[in-house]
C-alpha cells in the first residue's frame, strides 16, 4: 500500500528513509553523555520537533497551492485553532496547580473575575474530545469559508486576499479578554499532556517522535490523494479550470473537499506544536506567519509535498541560526533567500533533483 | 398529432445516457426557440431558433459578432438567456442546468482554444474525461479497469494519438491538442458535440484529417462545428446554418447558402 502510494516519488522515498533514521537517531543521541560531541541536548530535541510540525503546515499549504492553484494567505489560521484546541485541553489539566489554584477555572479566567467555565470550554478536559476540536474547528471554519468563497467563484489573488483577511480577523478577535481565550498572553503555564509532564525529557523525547510519524502519515495521505484521480483533477482545475467543469467535474465541491482535508492537516500541525513551545496566544495567527509558509513552500519546490517539508526545515533552521548569530539581518536574510531562489531556481530547491523529469507527476 | 409523435420519440433520449444504447431514429436533439440574449443592451442573440437532428453534422458560420459563441456558451450553461426555450431532447431544460450537469448529461463542448491538462499525459486527460460518477468520493477512490482501459485506448485510435498515450498533453502540437480535445469531449459518451474553430491554426493535412474525424463522429453522435474557414466548411458536406446578428439568415447545404442573396450581402462575395 505505502509502496503503490510512493510509486515514482523518488523524493518522497529519500523524504521518509531520512526522517525515519532522525526519528531513531535523535532519541539515541540524546542519550550519550553531554560530553560526547554527538551529544543532542533536549533543547534541539524540542526545536526538531517544533520543524516538524510546520513541515506538516507546510504540506497542507503545499497541497492546496502547489496542486489546486489556491494561494492560501491564511494557513497559519488552521494551524493556531488546533493549536488553541490543543492549549485549551492542557489549560484544563492543570487544574488546581495554577496561581490562583482553582480547580475548575483557568488562572486568567479567574483574574477576569468570572465565574464559571464558558459552554465552549466544556468537554475540553477530555483528551478524545479536544483532539477531535483539533480537527473539527479547523476543517469547519475552512469548510464554511470554502463554501462561499468558492461556490462565489473567488478566485486567484482575490482569494489569496480574503484568506488573509480571515486570518487577521481572527487574530483580532482572539486578542479580545472576552472572548474567552487568554487575550494577549493566549494559553500557557502548562503542565502536563495525559498525565506525563511536559517539562520531563521523556514527553519532550516523544512529542518529537509523535510528530514526525504524524508527518510521515500526513505526507502519505497528501500523497494518496495527489496520486488518486482526485488529484489529477486538482492539478486540472489549477492548469484549466473552466474545462475541469466542462468534463463534468464540480469544481467547487473538489476544492472544498480538499481545501478542507489541509486546513485539518494544519489544525494538526498546531495541536502537536503547542505541546512543544509551551505557548498559544494570538501572535500565530499573524499574517505574517501565514505567508512565511507560502515562502517555505516556494523555496522548497512547488507541488512535490517533500519540497515543503525541506523548504520549511530549511528555513526554519536557517532562521534559528541567523537570530542566534545575527538577529538584526535575519529578515534581510529571509528575503533575500526568497529573492535568490525565485530568481535561480523557480521550482525551488525541489527542483535541483528533478531537473531532467521537468517536475514531476 | 406530430406533437405527439415527437412527445414519443423523446422517451428515448430519457433513457439512456450511454451512446452506444441511443436509438437513432431522427428525432431532434436540440431546439432553441426564441433565444434573446443582449449585453448592456448590445443584442447579441436576437429570437434565434435552431433545431439540430439527432445523428447530424451541422455547421455554423456567420461574421464576426454573429452570435455564434454565444449561442454555444447558452447550449453549455454559461450564459442564460433573457428570453426563450433551451431543451435537450424534450425533457432536459438546459436552463434549469448547471455547467457540469450539462456536461453530465451529453452535451460536450470543445473550446475556440484548444484547452487540454498540459501537464498531464494524453492517457490522463483522456481518463479525467471518461463518463461516470464525477463526485469528489468516487473520484478519489475510482480505479481504472479493463474496460475502461480499452475505452481509452480506443478513443486514443480515432483521434490517431495512440503513440503519444504518455507524453504530456502540452507537447502536443496544435492540431494534436485540437484531436485530443475532441477525445476528451468522446471520452463523455456525449449525445452531441459542440466544436468551435476546430480548423484554426491547423495544416492542411490536419485539416484533412479533422474533417475525416469529424465526418465519422456524426451518426454516433450529432455534431455542431462553428467555422471561419469556408474550405473546411465545404469538406464537412454538411448541412449550414448562418448566423447573422444572433438570428439565423439561412439554412441548406453549402450551394444553396451560397447562394442565397442576402447571405452573398452579409459576407460579400464568399
Amino acid at each position: 500500500m505505502i509502496l503503490r502510494v510512493l510509486k515514482n516519488d523518488l523524493g518522497g522515498k529519500i523524504f521518509l528513509l531520512v526522517l525515519m533514521t532522525v526519528l531513531i537517531a535523535v532519541p539515541l543521541l540524546n542519550q550519550l553523555p553531554s560530553e560526547s560531541p554527538f551529544h543532542i541536548s533536549i533543547y534541539t530535541v524540542t526545536l526538531l520537533g517544533k520543524y516538524l510540525t510546520y513541515a506538516l503546515l507546510a504540506v497542507a499549504v503545499d497541497l492546496v497551492w502547489g496542486y489546486l492553484g489556491i494561494l492560501s494567505l491564511g494557513h497559519a489560521a488552521f494551524f493556531a485553532l488546533g493549536g488553541y484546541a490543543m492549549g485549551m485541553y492542557l489549560m484544563r489539566q492543570i487544574g488546581d496547580r495554577g496561581v490562583y489554584g482553582n480547580p475548575e477555572l483557568p488562572d486568567f479566567m479567574v483574574f477576569l473575575n468570572w465565574q464559571e467555565l464558558p459552554w465552549f470550554w466544556q468537554g475540553f478536559d477530555n483528551f478524545g474530545f479536544a483532539m477531535l476540536m483539533v480537527m473539527v474547528v479547523p476543517g469547519l471554519l475552512a469548510f464554511v469559508f470554502g463554501w462561499f468563497a468558492f461556490r462565489s467563484r473567488v478566485t486567484g489573488v482575490y482569494l489569496s486576499i480574503i484568506t488573509q483577511a480571515l486570518t487577521y480577523a481572527l487574530m483580532l478577535a482572539f486578542f479580545r479578554n472576552e472572548m474567552g481565550f487568554g487575550g494577549n498572553n493566549g494559553l500557557t503555564d502548562f503542565k502536563d499532556i495525559l498525565g506525563f509532564s511536559l517539562q520531563a525529557d521523556s514527553t519532550r523525547l516523544g512529542l518529537f517522535v509523535i510528530s514526525g510519524v504524524v508527518l510521515a502519515l500526513g505526507y502519505l495521505s497528501c500523497r494518496a490523494l495527489v496520486k488518486s484521480r482526485l488529484g489529477k483533477v486538482a492539478v486540472a482545475i489549477r492548469d484549466a479550470e473552466d474545462r475541469t467543469r466542462f468534463i463534468g467535474y464540480k469544481v467547487e465541491h473538489v476544492k472544498l473537499a480538499i481545501f478542507t482535508f489541509s486546513a485539518v492537516l494544519a489544525g494538526i500541525a498546531g495541536a502537536l506544536y503547542v505541546p512543544q513551545v509551551g505557548i498559544i496566544n494570538p501572535g500565530e495567527f499573524q499574517p505574517l506567519n501565514s505567508i512565511e509558509v507560502v515562502v517555505w513552500v516556494a523555496m522548497g519546490g512547488r507541488a512535490t509535498l517533500y519540497g515543503a517539508v525541506i523548504g520549511a526545515v530549511g528555513v526554519n533552521y536557517a532562521k534559528t541560526w541567523f537570530t542566534a548569530a545575527f538577529p538584526e539581518i535575519w529578515l534581510f536574510a529571509l528575503g533575500g533567500l526568497f529573492v535568490l531562489v525565485t530568481l535561480l531556481m523557480p521550482k525551488g530547491i525541489a527542483g535541483l533533483f528533478s531537473r531532467k523529469k521537468g517536475g514531476e507527476s | 398529432m406530430s406533437d405527439l409523435l415527437q412527445k414519443d420519440r423523446v422517451y428515448d433520449f430519457l433513457v439512456p445516457k450511454v451512446v452506444d444504447d441511443l436509438d437513432l431514429s431522427h428525432g431532434t436533439v436540440l431546439y432553441m426557440e426564441g433565444v434573446s440574449v443582449s449585453f448592456d443592451g448590445f443584442k447579441a442573440i436576437n429570437d434565434l431558433n435552431f433545431y439540430v437532428d439527432s445523428g447530424e453534422l451541422r455547421c455554423v458560420i456567420g461574421p464576426n459578432g454573429a452570435g455564434k459563441t454565444t449561442m454555444m456558451d447558452i447550449i453549455t450553461g454559461k450564459t442564460r438567456p433573457d428570453q426563450g426555450a433551451v431543451w435537450f431532447g424534450r425533457r432536459m431544460n438546459l436552463l434549469r442546468m448547471s455547467e457540469p450537469e450539462i456536461a453530465q448529461a451529453g452535451i460536450g463542448r470543445k473550446f475556440q482554444k484548444p484547452t487540454v491538462f498540459e501537464y498531464h499525459t494524453v492517457f490522463e486527460n483522456l481518463e479525467m474525461s471518461m463518463a461516470g460518477p464525477k463526485g469528489v468520493w468516487p473520484t478519489l477512490v475510482a480505479r481504472l479497469n479493463t474496460e475502461q482501459h480499452d475505452r481509452i485506448e480506443q478513443v486514443a485510435e480515432t483521434i490517431g494519438l495512440t503513440e503519444h498515450m504518455n507524453r504530456s498533453a502540452g507537447l502536443l502540437s496544435h492540431g494534436q491538442k485540437q484531436w485530443l480535445e475532441i477525445g476528451m469531449l468522446l471520452m463523455q459518451n456525449p449525445l452531441m458535440l459542440l466544436v468551435d474553430e476546430p480548423a484554426a491554426g491547423m495544416t492542411h493535412q490536419e485539416m484533412d484529417r479533422t474533417v475525416e474525424l469529424l465526418t465519422s463522429l456524426a451518426g454516433q453522435h450529432s455534431v455542431v462545428v462553428v467555422e471561419h474557414d469556408m474550405d473546411f466548411v465545404r469538406a464537412l458536406n454538411s448541412r449550414v446554418t448562418v448566423l447573422h446578428q444572433g438570428t439565423v439568415l439561412a439554412e441548406g447545404n453549402m450551394d444553396q447558402v451560397q447562394n442565397d442573396p442576402r447571405v452573398i450581402e452579409v459576407y460579400l462575395g464568399e
